[in-house]
């Protein structure tokens, strides 16, 4: 699986940490309502199809990244950081290294 | 079967001698040879006994396909047990052996389970061992009777119990094209791809490249097809844009053409060169595949068609043309298809008669007769074999006629030594099968064609169903083009491509029903017979999938690379459905069989990563015994010469109790935190608050998951107005650093803070014991550390051998202590100056141990009480946790079961007996040794008092708070210590903390 950073290009699955359900929202820190806050921590949805994912590119640039991808087929159909608009596309990287060890 | 080595020809360098041994005995074969094709050349025709029934079994291919011929090879005490004999190169001293026989191959006593056939069938272990119990010989209890018998019985090698030293390397690679097989299919795509520049990697399996080149026997512009080959080769390695890869199973295909595939780098030597791995783990990312791996052939499933002897055409052809071994002297050919004839043709040139060629098809093609003519075989179409004889090696086979369904007339009796099978191709589309493609059956071919791919491949070659050199040669050179998306590509003349080539397109015949007894194998490796298929079908199981799983046919070690389509053949006959409709089960990883040592390459053994702090070779050379944790290696002791472990670390720990101690604690994590709203930051990560901490102090903080559970504890130092240096606990620097990111990216990304790891930046060394502010006094400048300067918790900046430090006081082990941290570079020689000032004062290193000792005497919680399941309250932080704002996990912590006062609680335990207890033993509250009693706790931390002069332990025990002063039980039976102890409070030493004050 490849993941398409907006700071590094496409990087390899294993650069990545999940970090977890692109979906939910965290209740109001001052809360006491259990079961906002059950539905927050633990509830999930298993879903065959497109998914919100948040993805650190921890073996990268660090940044977190809210990732669609496709649970059936693993096809990212977007990436983008978590709180950033997508910067410009990354520049050209560096001349192909030869494959001749 | 009487083998021999043929004069001339193949791969075999007949001028020198390797000499190997097998079960004990000496042989000797060529470079070039296989342990198969060196044994089989050496009269060797039983390789090995079969799983379930023991029957003797030879080779029935010369590749990667073998199902039979497993043997384990021995290196030293180091055992690689299942590996096909057709895959092993020979080298000096190779040292093998058979399987899954007792006493010896020839004899082997469970031969006795082939009479018990019926009643060890498809299915045995499910309907003997499974389900109520109604008599002895039925149900669970009756397995747990007869599992030590079965497992020894039934199965594979053996692994052995030496640990494996060798060396296992990972590597990653990027291409645009990656070429899989070096047929001429694949070796005209790999140039056609290098000729348009792309960067091309081509991998090959075997360890000559050239696939079926080395033993068509064709010629391709008049040249041999073998050294049409070798010269492809030579001028693919002139090219620096290639990477030839040989030895090298490409195994999985992953999302996104992520490839993975195991070469094996020194299985072929005696000995590999220093350094070099075993194996290599390869990680290709390809912009496009080809594959052009060619295909397997079939065998036909009749009575007796595992009797060493009886094998696949294109095996024998591969032994007589490459690797120059007759495999009998008297041959017969059993085929429903064209190619076979060129197995006749080939093994008449090596002397052997042709004694029959029994065709079940009534006719045969004009090609085919002449072929038949030319090695003056007797022709039989219309023809099947119905049987085998022998014993344990093949005499002769008995023919019926046949109709194209079933058998009639008389069985007429032929002699053979060796009996070549062929029932058609399948081409190897695993691969594309596990890039998720479904494969489409094909009518003419009689097998599975790759499909439409869903990933950037190309398919060329028999893999395509192109079976003709010619074809695959032009189909290869278009793949290599495809893959490139080259257009300006010179047109490749057409080669000329002579030799007898049958067609491959076989009559729709799988199995031939005999009247005459004898098991009819389906899959040879697993004993899967065709009655066992027809079983399955009786009993319900008629889907692709279910009859793998219930048969176990494909799920060998060689996942049924010549026994799914025959298998898929017999269930579609006897459902009366048409083979595409019974489905074929999706090819998985691995292709072949992989290395776990491969896997984990890197991850274990002298590759793997380590850290050291700064001060690591200083330790080594006072004669500290180190100790890793997780990457870190830390001082575990200093041990003294003749001293224990437990000697050593008493004397340490009672040093920092008396005088002064030093240790490294430069593992522990260090983030940076910055930014207007740092201290509003830690207000929320940290249960308590930070943001009223004055600059120039530090405070111990703890944090918890969102699911209100602890989750790490540390000092964080306020360095400035808008600046935090955050410590964490050696384990969960990472985790923290993750924590901390993902809520400054996705939760709260309006708070102006930055986090950075600065772990690696500051080296650290806590200087502990009442002594410890003398030893500052003496070698601190530009700063007093006198208790008005530095009081308990402040920070001060300083140098210490002209090196800036930042000292602040803060105590793990409960005494007078301080932290000193410089920047990483000057870590020895800042640790240096603080023994010097510390000499005067008999300053020792202290090492993990002590520090643990010194800590347990104090109660501090480390990640064996912090264990994920405890809270803030279980280990009495509850003093910890802010009411006056809401932290990360506030929420959550309060909920009924995590507030529960007979939840797992932090306690002291003093045995009585005053004898050591180890971490994970039990508390217990009535003892009884020979049966277990339900624990209502554990151990999490022992050690040897020197403050209390007596053994204490920290534990997590139900209720514990309530349990102080009662008595309990430790029980550890695995280790056998069992006693009485004591429940005590955490707190073993000095309760209010005046020695850190003071």
């Amino acid at each position: 699986m490849l993941i398409t950073c907006p700071y590094c290009g496409p990087r390899d699955v294993v650069e990545f940490t999940y970090q977890g359900d692109g979906n939910r929202t965290r209740p109001d820190p001052a809360s006491t309502d259990l079961n906002a806050w059950n539905a927050y921590v633990y509830d999930r949805v298993n879903i065959a199809g497109d998914q919100n994912e948040i993805w650190q590119h921890s073996g990268g640039c660090r940044t977190h990244l809210a990732v669609t991808r496709n649970t059936l087929t693993h096809k990212i159909s977007s990436v983008r950081s978590t709180h950033a608009e997508p910067p410009a596309p990354p520049k050209p990287a560096r001349k192909k290294p030869r494959a001749k060890a | 079967m009487s083998a021999i080595r043929i004069a001339s020809g193949g791969r075999i360098d007949r001028s020198r001698a390797i000499n190997f041994r097998f079960d004990g005995q000496a042989y000797t074969g060529h470079p070039g040879d296989t342990l198969a094709s060196a044994l089989l050349a050496n009269g060797v025709t039983l390789f090995g006994r079969s799983f379930k029934y023991h029957r003797p079994r030879g080779l029935l291919t010369a590749g990667v396909d073998e199902p039979n011929a497993l043997v384990t090879v021995l290196r030293d005490s180091v055992r690689e047990p299942n590996v096909p004999a057709t895959t092993v190169e020979l080298y000096e001293g190779l040292v093998a052996e058979s399987q899954n026989r007792f006493p010896s191959l020839q004899f082997d006593v469970s031969a006795v389970n082939q009479f018990a056939g019926k009643f060890i069938g498809a299915g045995f272990y499910y309907k003997t061992f499974m389900g109520p119990e109604f008599g002895p010989l039925k149900g669970t209890r009756f397995w747990m009777l007869c599992e030590h018998f079965i497992r020894r019985a039934a199965g594979l090698g053996r692994a052995g119990l030496a640990p494996d030293k060798s060396r296992y390397q990972r590597m990653n690679a990027f291409c645009d094209v990656l070429v899989v097989g070096s047929g001429p299919a694949g070796l005209s795509a790999a140039a056609a791809a290098a000729d348009q520049g792309a960067n091309v990697m081509l991998a090959e399996i075997d360890s000559r490249f050239g696939g079926s080149a080395n033993w068509s026997g064709e010629t391709i512009d008049g040249t041999p097809a073998s050294a049409w080959a070798s010269e492809a080769v030579a001028q693919l390695a002139k090219r620096s844009n290639v990477r030839m890869l040989n030895r090298t199973s490409v195994w999985g295909y992953y999302d996104t053409n992520t490839i993975a595939a195991l070469e094996r780098v020194t299985d072929h030597k005696p000995m590999g060169a220093s350094g070099e791995p075993r194996h290599r783990h390869w990680n290709i990312r390809a912009g496009s595949v080809v594959l052009a791996t060619g295909a397997f052939e079939r065998p036909i499933v009749f009575p007796g068609n595992d009797r060493p002897g009886v094998m696949l055409a294109s095996g024998a052809m591969r032994y007589a043309n490459e690797f120059g071994v007759r495999t009998g002297e008297r041959i017969a050919i059993f085929t429903n298809n064209d190619t076979a004839y060129g197995a006749a043709l080939a093994l008449k040139r090596t002397g052997a008669s042709i004694v029959a060629i029994v065709d079940v098809r009534r006719d045969a093609s004009e090609k085919a007769r002449h072929a038949a003519s030319e090695c003056s075989a007797e022709l039989l179409t219309g023809y099947a074999v119905t049987a085998t004889r022998g014993g344990k090696m093949l005499d002769g086979i008995e023919v019926q006629p046949f109709d194209g369904q079933r058998v009639s007339g008389a069985a007429r009796k032929i002699d053979a030594d060796c009996l070549l099978v062929s029932g058609g191709w399948s081409p190897a589309i695993h691969l594309a099968s596990q890039a998720g493609s479904r494969p489409v059956w094909d009518e003419t071919l009689q097998a599975f064609l790759p499909p439409q791919p869903t990933e950037n491949w190309v398919g060329a070659g028999a893999f395509n169903g192109a079976f003709q050199t010619a074809d695959a040669i032009a189909e290869g050179h278009a793949a290599g083009l495809a893959a490139t998306g080259g257009t300006n590509a010179r047109k490749l003349t057409p080669p000329m491509v002579e030799g007898f080539a049958g067609e491959p397109n076989p009559a729709p015949v799988f199995e031939i029903k005999g009247k005459g007894k004898g098991k009819a194998f389906v899959d040879f490796q697993h004993d899967v017979t065709a009655d066992d298929v027809r079983l399955a079908y009786t009993e319900g199981f008629t889907s692709a999938e279910h009859l793998k799983r219930y048969t176990t046919l494909g799920m060998a070690t060689d996942q049924g690379k010549t026994s799914n389509v025959p298998g898929m053949a017999i269930m579609a006959e006897a459902t009366g459905k048409p083979i595409p409709e019974v489905g074929s089960t999706r090819f998985r990883p691995p292709f072949a069989p992989v290395s776990v040592g491969s896997l984990a390459a890197e991850r274990f053994g002298d590759l793997k990563p380590e850290r050291l702090t700064p001060m690591h070779d200083w330790h080594l050379e006072h004669g500290a015994t180190m100790y890793s944790a997780g990457l870190w290696f830390r001082p575990m002791i200093y041990g003294a010469k003749g001293e224990t472990v437990e000697q050593a670390y008493v004397r340490e720990a009672k040093v920092v109790r008396e005088g002064v101690g030093i240790v490294d604690v430069s593992t522990l994590g260090k983030i940076a935190v910055q930014g207007p709203d740092a201290g509003e930051f830690l207000d929320r990560v940290y249960t308590n608050m930070f943001s009223t901490l004055p600059v120039g102090k530090a405070r111990y903080g703890l944090m918890l998951r969102e699911d209100g559970f602890a989750f790490d504890d540390g000092t964080t130092w306020r360095l400035g107005e808008t600046e935090f240096l955050m410590t964490t606990t050696t384990a969960n620097a990472g985790k923290v650093m993750q924590q901390l990111e993902y809520f400054l990216d996705v939760v709260w990304p309006d708070l102006r803070v930055h986090v950075t790891s600065v772990t690696d930046q500051w080296a650290g060394a806590a200087i502990a014991g009442p002594l410890s502010r003398k030893v500052l006094e003496a070698c601190v400048q530009g700063t007093k550390v006198d208790n008005d300067a530095l009081p308990f918790m402040g920070i001060v900046h300083g140098t210490i051998d002209g090196v800036n430090v930042m000292i602040c006081r803060l105590s793990f082990s409960g005494e007078l202590a301080y932290e000193v941290y410089c920047g990483a570079n000057e870590g020895t020689r800042v640790w240096e100056a603080l023994m010097a000032a510390g000499k005067p004062f008999a300053i020792v290193p202290y090492g993990l141990e002590a520090l643990g000792t010194l800590r347990i005497e104090k109660g501090h919680v480390t990640g064996a009480e912090i264990d994920g399941r405890t809270t803030a309250r279980d280990l009495h932080l509850d003093w910890m946790l802010s009411k006056k704002k809401p932290f990360i996990g506030s929420a959550m912590m309060d909920r009924e079961g995590l507030v529960d006062e007979n939840r797992l609680q932090l306690v002291g335990i003093v045995p009585l007996d005053n004898r050591p207890i180890n971490g994970g033993a039990h508390i217990v509250e009535q003892l009884h040794e020979d049966h277990p009693m339900n624990s209502i706790g554990h151990v999490t931390a022992m050690c040897y008092s020197p403050a209390l002069g007596k053994y204490i332990a920290l534990a997590l025990v139900k209720g514990g708070k309530a349990r102080r002063g009662t008595r309990a039980y430790v029980s550890d039976p695995l280790r056998k210590r069992f006693g009485p102890v004591e429940i005590v409070s955490h707190h073993f030493f000095d309760p209010d903390g005046s020695r850190m004050h003071g």
